[in-house]
């Protein structure tokens, strides 16, 4: 959205017909339309009315459940944190006392809460030189990342790569590049009481995932303060959002796999003064987002903005806009460019709009609209809608009905009990661990890389437990045979069962 | 046995195949499914990895190092696979007898070839690179500039591509169908079929069905994935890192468990020395901000498959690396105006991490369900490939036979 491109044809056109619709409207004189903010009706989103009684019940923000084991390992000021991960166990807590940690920690196992030990003010720092690439790199489930002070890493504070059910909770991160907190293709999320700062592009960024929590973080001297992108059942509240160049956004990257957003909510956040100049890198999608935006939303559907205190933002309160109006875009025929179902609820606004960019100007322009804008809504946006509109001064909504609800107080959040791993049986773990592996080197009769199974059961009849033992750590038998790898990667549940399996398969 | 296999061979190269003959020895097809497939009451072999252990976000099959696998094709018998598999290698299936599909997709080559842009049949050289094979039946996307939606549809463009196999479907037909072997065989893999000729969506399901069995999901990064640490090096962990980075963003479009995420993506990619900017994708949705974008290809048996990129442009991965860190936009020609991806970056990687990330990429090779190349083809043609004049007269005895 570089400010020199947001004006498109397209923008010229309908501007021109709102503003005949304007000439209608002021010769008919309707009164504003006042709603209370409370006591109305609560709005229901597809996904609470449908799975409400999985969401978690009251405050608990507790998704990577408790501990699976007590096993606590610490770390002390000189150690490494990475080592420490290397030995662990799933389930066990890793405490990291005060110190400075030079280090990439990355988990591709599950259940580790890395804690870092605050001791009167002081907490273990995790510095990156400017020369680490992250700080904090996971693929494993419920994995718990709290205390840790991160900085000058080149790349980002805390990513991850899948997995379900974290908690980033309470860490300071200030200058480590690109993301401050990266949550990627995982379901089920905490991101809380963080503090962030300094970041290229978004302080914190939830990228394809659902079901995200973004509470009480303070964010800002960013590019992009939160980011929700190409994600669903996200919520982002009472958080502390200023002097970013844009505040909070939430919307669809074309050209990502996963190609929606939607079901977003905006709420009681302090979204106060982004007017920093942006210095994202030159083509990633936020070096387009003008300076002094309080709330961004581009092809993200049903996000609903409730609450937010929206202030000192130069350019406009709330922008509303599609694909085709943002530069440093690509073409994806397989996503929707519209906002559609946008929810403007009660919001106090505050000097917003007093600097806009020339291409929000000249829309004004076309509506006849005088005043500095706070909400601006350019390109089609179906099923929208905004109560107490006269409140503000607007651009582009004319076609927003009045919303028949006014609060989202029926919606506590969108988390889940922790999501458990895919329940395998014990038959279908053979089976899947015997295809999946022993298959491609045993062909059940006839000469692969190893023996045919036949042979195999011949050997082994009613000895699975030989089968389990020998494949976790193989000697060479047979002269004209390859010795066999170790398997000793699967558990020895898994191996036990694909030994079973093995004994009974009879093609 | 041997000596009786050792004097077929012989009578095989001392007399000419002609269209009436036999093939050298009776051809059966497999009734058992390839490796890592399960045969269902039904008859169909449905593909069985340990990624089915897993989820995946959206159920997409993109993620980390535990995720599901996309959607992907399977439910093929075992007949259609192995009669697939006849096809694949028979240079019958191209109009002047001399190249198969295995002549570009090699299964010693990584299923592509060794050469920057592919050869046809006349000897011409073609304007992109081999795609790999490996995995096909995860794409929801075929050729570079992703203009086929299935592997039926691919087929087409090599079959029937004057400069490609050449050959038309009327004349496929007319040659598969004068082949009595194969006669024999499509009635094994099709038995509820009431025509007595082949039909062409037999031919092509046969072809799509072996395609879809190379399967490569065993590779020591996979056993790493699952939860063997042990399976990679230090070296290898620290490019797996580097790989998966911020800075270097490798996975956020070669992306787990298939090393490709689907999309197209404009990365600037030089063309060979001398040949003009290949526009891709830009054609196929007739979308300029698509102008030189690419499928983003799979890793997995990378190091298989070189020389890299659409064109061929790079010969090793420590290339390929080096070019992604050159800058963004840095081998865009003068004049030419690209809408590059937005991870295309400058990330500025020191020459250690280059290679630690070649070392990685070199732990995503698993070929252990390569299939066999049969020793005989229905045709009596020799597999792959065949230049002796045998089969021209063949194809010129079968020319006057109508269906």
């Amino acid at each position: 959205m570089n400010a020199g491109k947001i004006l498109g044809l397209i923008l010229i056109f309908s501007a021109f017909a709102a503003g005949l619709v304007i000439g209608k409207n002021k010769s008919s004189a309707v009164a504003p339309i006042i709603t209370a903010g409370s006591g109305g009706a609560a709005y229901e989103s597809g996904f609470s009315a449908k799975d409400n009684e999985l969401t978690l019940s009251g405050n608990s923000k507790s998704v990577a459940g408790p501990p699976m084991t007590d096993v606590v390992v610490v770390v002390n000021d000189g150690e490494s944190i990475q080592a420490a991960v290397h030995k662990a166990e799933p389930g066990t807590t890793i405490q990291v006392m005060p110190g400075t940690y030079k280090e990439t920690v990355y988990i591709d196992k599950d259940g580790i809460r890395l804690i870092g030990v605050i001791k009167e003010g002081n907490r273990a720092v995790l510095d990156g030189e400017g020369k680490l690439n992250d700080a904090i790199l996971y693929s494993g489930n419920n994995i718990v990342v709290e205390n840790f002070t991160i900085t000058r890493y080149k790349g980002n504070g805390i990513m991850s790569q899948a997995g379900n059910n974290w908690e980033i909770r309470n860490n300071i991160i200030i200058d480590t590049g690109v993301y401050g907190i990266f949550p990627q293709l995982g379901q089920n999320g905490v991101i809380e009481h963080n503090v962030v700062s300094g970041i290229e592009d978004a302080a914190i960024y939830v990228g394809m995932s659902d079901n995200v929590h973004v509470a009480y973080n303070d964010v800002f001297d960013s590019v992009a303060g939160i980011e929700i992108e190409n994600s669903r059942h996200a919520i982002v509240e009472a958080n502390h959002v200023y002097n970013n160049t844009g505040g909070i956004l939430a919307f669809i990257t074309p050209g990502l796999p996963i190609k929606t957003t939607y079901d977003v909510i905006i709420r009681n956040n302090f979204i106060i003064s982004n007017n920093h100049p942006n210095f994202a890198a030159p083509g990633s999608t936020v070096a387009g987002v003008p300076a002094g935006t309080g709330i961004l939303v581009m092809a993200a559907d049903d996000v609903v903005i409730e609450g937010n205190i929206i202030r000192d933002n130069k350019n406009i309160g709330i922008l509303i806009t599609d694909h085709a109006h943002a530069a440093n875009i690509t073409f994806d025929p397989e996503s929707d460019p519209y906002s559609d179902g946008v929810k403007i609820l009660n919001n106090t606004m505050i000097n917003n709009g007093t600097d806009p960019i020339p291409e929000i100007k000249a829309f004004m322009l076309s509506e006849l609209k005088m005043g500095n804008p706070d909400i601006a809504s350019i390109g089609p946006s179906d099923d929208s809608c905004i109560i107490n509109r006269h409140r503000y001064v607007t651009v582009g909504i004319k076609g927003f009905s009045e919303c028949d609800f006014t609060n989202t107080n029926s919606i506590g959040n969108y988390l889940l009990p922790p999501v458990p791993p895919r329940e395998i049986k014990s038959e279908d773990r053979g089976k899947i661990a015997y295809l999946g592996i022993c298959a491609g080197c045993h062909a059940y009769t006839g000469r692969l890389i190893g023996p045919p199974v036949q042979i195999i059961q011949a050997l082994y009849i009613d000895d699975p437990q030989g089968i389990a033992d020998y494949i976790a750590n193989p000697i060479k038998r047979r002269d004209d045979y390859p010795e066999m790898p170790p398997q000793n990667y699967l558990d020895e549940e898994t191996r036990m069962a694909a030994a079973q399996y093995m004994l009974e398969v009879k093609n | 046995m041997i000596t009786r296999l050792l004097t077929l061979v012989f009578l095989a190269l001392i007399f000419p195949v002609s269209a009436s003959a036999s093939p050298p020895v009776s051809i059966v097809l497999r009734e058992s499914c390839p490796p890592s497939f399960e045969k269902m009451p039904d008859g169909a072999c449905k593909l069985v990895t340990l990624y089915g252990f897993y989820d995946s976000l959206q159920g997409a099959g993109l993620g980390g190092t535990q995720t599901s696998l996309p959607q992907y094709r399977d439910g093929f018998t075992p007949q259609q696979i192995d009669l697939g598999r006849y096809l694949f290698f028979d240079p019958v299936l191209s109009k002047d007898g001399s190249i198969s599909c295995a002549s570009c997709h090699h299964p010693d080559r990584g299923f592509s070839d060794d050469l920057p842009r592919s050869i046809g049949m006349g000897g011409e050289e073609l304007h992109r690179a081999a795609p790999s094979l490996w995995n096909v039946a995860f794409l929801k996307k075929f050729f570079w500039d992703a203009h086929a939606d299935t592997l039926e549809a691919q087929m087409l463009g090599p079959l029937y591509a004057p400069n490609e196999m050449g050959n038309t479907p009327n004349g496929l037909l007319a040659s598969i169908n004068s082949i009595p072997a194969y006669r024999v065989l499509f009635k094994k893999a099709y038995p509820q079929r009431k025509e007595e000729s082949i039909v062409l969506d037999e031919i092509y399901q046969s072809l799509a069905g072996f395609q879809a069995s190379l399967i490569s999901l065993n590779s020591r990064y996979d056993r790493y994935a699952h939860g063997f640490h042990a399976a990679l090096s230090e070296n290898e962990v620290e490019g797996l890192n580097i790989f998966r980075s911020f800075v270097a963003r490798c996975a956020e479009c070669h992306t787990p468990p298939l090393f490709t995420n689907q999309q197209i993506a404009v990365i600037g990619a030089p063309e060979p020395e001398g040949m003009a900017i290949d526009v891709g994708a830009q054609k196929t949705f007739e979308e300029p901000r698509l102008k030189a974008g690419f499928k983003v290809p799979t890793l997995r048996n990378i190091d298989r498959t070189a020389p890299y990129m659409h064109s061929g442009r790079f010969d090793s991965l420590h290339a390929v690396a080096e070019f992604y860190n050159g800058g963004r936009g840095h081998a865009v020609p003068e004049g030419v105006d690209l809408q590059l991806h937005w991870h295309i970056s400058s990330p500025e990687l020191t020459d250690y991490e280059l290679d630690r990330l070649v070392d990685f990429m070199g732990t995503l090779t698993d070929e252990s369900l390569k299939p066999q190349i049969p020793q005989w083809l229905p045709s009596g043609l020799t597999p792959i490939s065949h230049k002796s004049t045998t089969h021209t007269a063949i194809i010129t005895t079968k020319s006057g036979e109508s269906l």
